[in-house]
């Protein structure tokens, strides 16, 4: 190539994956869904130190990229399973957060009519087979959504996200071994938060890499920064194409970080401040939104726009389940069996 | 047993085994979303022939060996049920479900629930149970009663060849997981079975054999062996009622309490631990219903000992219920000397 004269030589173009791959249109919902996820996030939280939500919850403030991104080129019979701290995933693959907050608020209109709440949200009719309260739980469920794929000769592809914690469950090493003997069409998205609640990646595993596991059975591994819109979308996206061609399943490990504790009784007592400023000062949103503005894609007063819309849309989510029914005690065997109603 | 009544005519004689491998052929021929998996079920035909040569009629990607890999295989089925197929997952013995329980207890029982009634998984497992069979501790349980605790499992132990088909075509036709216990003892009994589809309810127990004075309740092996004690009992005069439940969850309550309010005297026999077991769950529904008025003598249940399985021939047979054992219960709550 150094031979070429530059005249006869294609323009480079230099430009990241996604700004290249996706319509403007696409890559502005995707920060759309960014923000939305961020506010809702946010909203949830202010609404359990309110009292209006019990329990407790799994924040992903900071992994926002990972989420979306990983979505993608996913469409509405693409199927993904997800974790404990699942509620950017559901975002992200078109959950209404209206219904979102209905279920967190316990209500009769939530996705789960009230008796999953956050840990167990999911959205059958987009895809999302669901959040899970076992850690490593999604990863079997997962493949056995791809195997109904290959058997019914469906094009669709799991995306089965999951954390760092998740990598030393028996049910990991089995999900795998079985999607790449099956080759199956299935993504194993692993977000690497760093923290198994307070267990470091450095102290619960013993390979530097978690995609250093895709090895062990067959597969593509690879690692990204989990920060970056655009290379989680490159490195997703070419797992999602390759299911879908029937090349078998992939392993893509996003490197990030939640800026919030593990759950709601988290004291941070494990990590320090600076290490949580430096995470917090790699935003990926803003990253993503300097990005889309620096190659024309949106307007400094498009961007502005796209996140006040997000916080008009996580307000009226919240008013919506306040404003909805709680479910009828004398319902509480109600869904264990079909047509117990 | 309605249907059952209905195609007696073509009857022929089948092991238990071979009930259930017609079973599954029935319904995957008409259904294509159903599948089988399992460990060495293929060209090898399951640890005890069960699948036998359905490879051979189904090919490989309907008879699925999967790795050794329980807890996996069990959610990979969950998954495919969650989606759209109907797989039947064979543990190669129901022991080894205890390294699936998480996908079983707490993700295929409660999906439904916990997503409000909007997913449904209609998996079957398959769960060769029970001793006898010389494989001592950790390949002899009877663990049904675990499973049926559960909310959202529903939980069936067929004790014959002609109830194994009907209840495996029935669990195939329920939305919800069902988990099938099949004592090994059982695999090889024959039977009369009704050719073509038939379903025998799930939730409906069976009065195996009138009688005015005592009601046994036994299911799986032990129906066999209360029969076999009735009999003997019969020579002295003393009528037996045997209900074998066939189902544990749901439980069928009605057919147990009108027993129970005819005879007035229950004995509960299972093979599974007694402590915390089906018998305390059946005898304290008793004791909780207007049947409890009728009892003429102390409820008594038999059950296997507090052990586990050994593997010595005369101490297997010591830990669970036998016949003598049986028989002998009965005659104590007949005199009163209980």
């Amino acid at each position: 190539m150094s031979q070429m004269s530059p005249d006869i030589t294609p323009a480079a173009d230099n430009r990241p994956h996604a700004i290249r791959a996706y319509a403007p249109e696409v890559l502005r919902d995707a920060l759309r869904k960014m923000h939305l996820i961020r506010r809702f996030e946010e909203g949830a939280e202010d609404s359990y130190m309110r009292g209006l939500i019990h329990g407790t919850m799994h924040l992903s403030i900071g992994q926002e990229a990972s989420a979306v991104a990983s979505c993608l080129d996913l469409g509405p019979s693409d199927k993904i399973t997800s974790t404990h701290r699942g509620h950017g995933h559901c975002i992200a693959k078109g959950a209404d957060v209206g219904r979102m907050f209905a279920e967190f608020f316990g209500k009769e209109t939530g996705y789960c009519r009230g008796r999953g709440g956050s840990m167990h949200i999911a959205d059958i009719a987009t895809g999302n087979l669901g959040a899970n309260g076992i850690v490593g739980g999604g990863l079997p469920i997962a493949v056995g959504a791809a195997l109904t794929a290959k058997r019914l000769g469906r094009p669709d592809v799991t995306v089965c996200f999951f954390g760092d914690g998740a990598n030393n469950e028996g049910a990991f090493h089995e999900a795998l071994n079985m999607a790449a003997i099956w080759r199956l069409p299935v993504v194993f998205v692993c977000e690497n938060n760093q923290y198994g609640m307070s267990t470091s990646v450095a102290r619960s595993t013993a390979v530097p890499r978690i995609s250093d596991r895709a090895a062990a059975y067959s597969m593509p591994g690879v690692t990204v920064d989990g920060n970056d819109f655009s290379a989680v979308a490159e490195a997703v996206g070419t797992a999602v194409a390759r299911a879908r061609a029937g090349e078998g399943p992939s392993l893509v490990e996003n490197l990030t970080y939640r800026w919030r504790g593990h759950s709601k009784s988290d004291r941070n007592r494990y990590r320090t401040k600076d290490e949580i400023e430096g995470w917090m000062a790699r935003d990926p949103i803003a990253r993503f939104e300097r990005e889309l503005i620096a190659h024309g894609i949106l307007t400094e007063a498009e961007a502005e726009g796209i996140a006040a819309q997000a916080v008009a849309e996580v307000e009226a989510g919240i008013a919506f389940a306040k404003d909805s029914p709680a479910p009828d005690v004398t319902d509480v065997t109600r869904y264990v069996y079909a047509g117990a109603a | 047993m309605n249907a059952v009544a209905e195609v007696d005519a073509g009857s022929r004689v089948l092991s238990y085994a071979e009930a259930i491998r017609e079973a599954m052929a029935l319904a995957m021929e008409a259904d294509p979303t159903v599948i089988l998996m399992g460990e060495d079920i293929g060209v090898y035909g399951g640890a005890f022939q069960v699948t036998g040569d359905l490879i051979d009629r189904f090919g490989p990607d309907r008879v699925m060996d999967t790795p050794i890999s329980e807890l996996g295989g069990a959610g990979v089925a969950v998954g495919a049920a969650l989606t759209g197929l109907k797989p039947i997952f064979e543990f190669q013995f129901s022991d080894f479900a205890t390294l699936a329980m998480e996908q079983i207890v707490n993700q295929a029982a409660k999906l439904r629930y916990m997503l409000g009634g909007e997913a449904s998984v209609p998996v079957v497992f398959r769960m060769p149970a029970g001793s006898g069979t010389g494989a001592a501790a950790q390949h002899s349980q009877s663990l049904e009663a675990w499973f049926a605790h559960v909310p959202g499992l529903k939980v069936i132990q067929p004790s014959t060849p002609a109830d194994a088909k009907g209840m495996l075509l029935a669990a195939l036709a329920d939305p919800d997981p069902v988990l099938m216990f099949e004592h090994k003892l059982l695999y090889k009994m024959r039977g009369e079975v009704p050719p073509g589809h038939y379903t025998v309810p799930i939730g409906k127990a069976e009065v195996v054999r009138t009688g005015r004075d005592i009601t046994i309740v036994a299911g799986a092996i032990m129906r066999h062996r209360a029969v076999e004690a009735a009999e003997r009992l019969a020579a002295d005069g003393i009528e037996v009622e045997v209900i074998d439940p066939r189902s544990l969850r749901p439980l069928d309550r009605d057919t147990i309490l009108g027993s129970v309010r005819k005879t007035g005297r229950l004995v509960v026999v299972h093979e599974g631990v007694k402590s915390f077991g089906v018998g305390a769950e059946i005898s304290a529904m008793v004791a909780e219903s207007d049947a409890f008025d009728f009892l003429d003598a102390p409820i008594v249940r038999l059950g296997g000992a507090e052990a586990p399985i050994p593997y010595n021939p005369d101490l297997e047979r010591a830990a669970v219920p036998q016949t003598d054992g049986i028989e002998a219960a009965v005659r104590a709550v007949m005199a009163r000397a209980v």
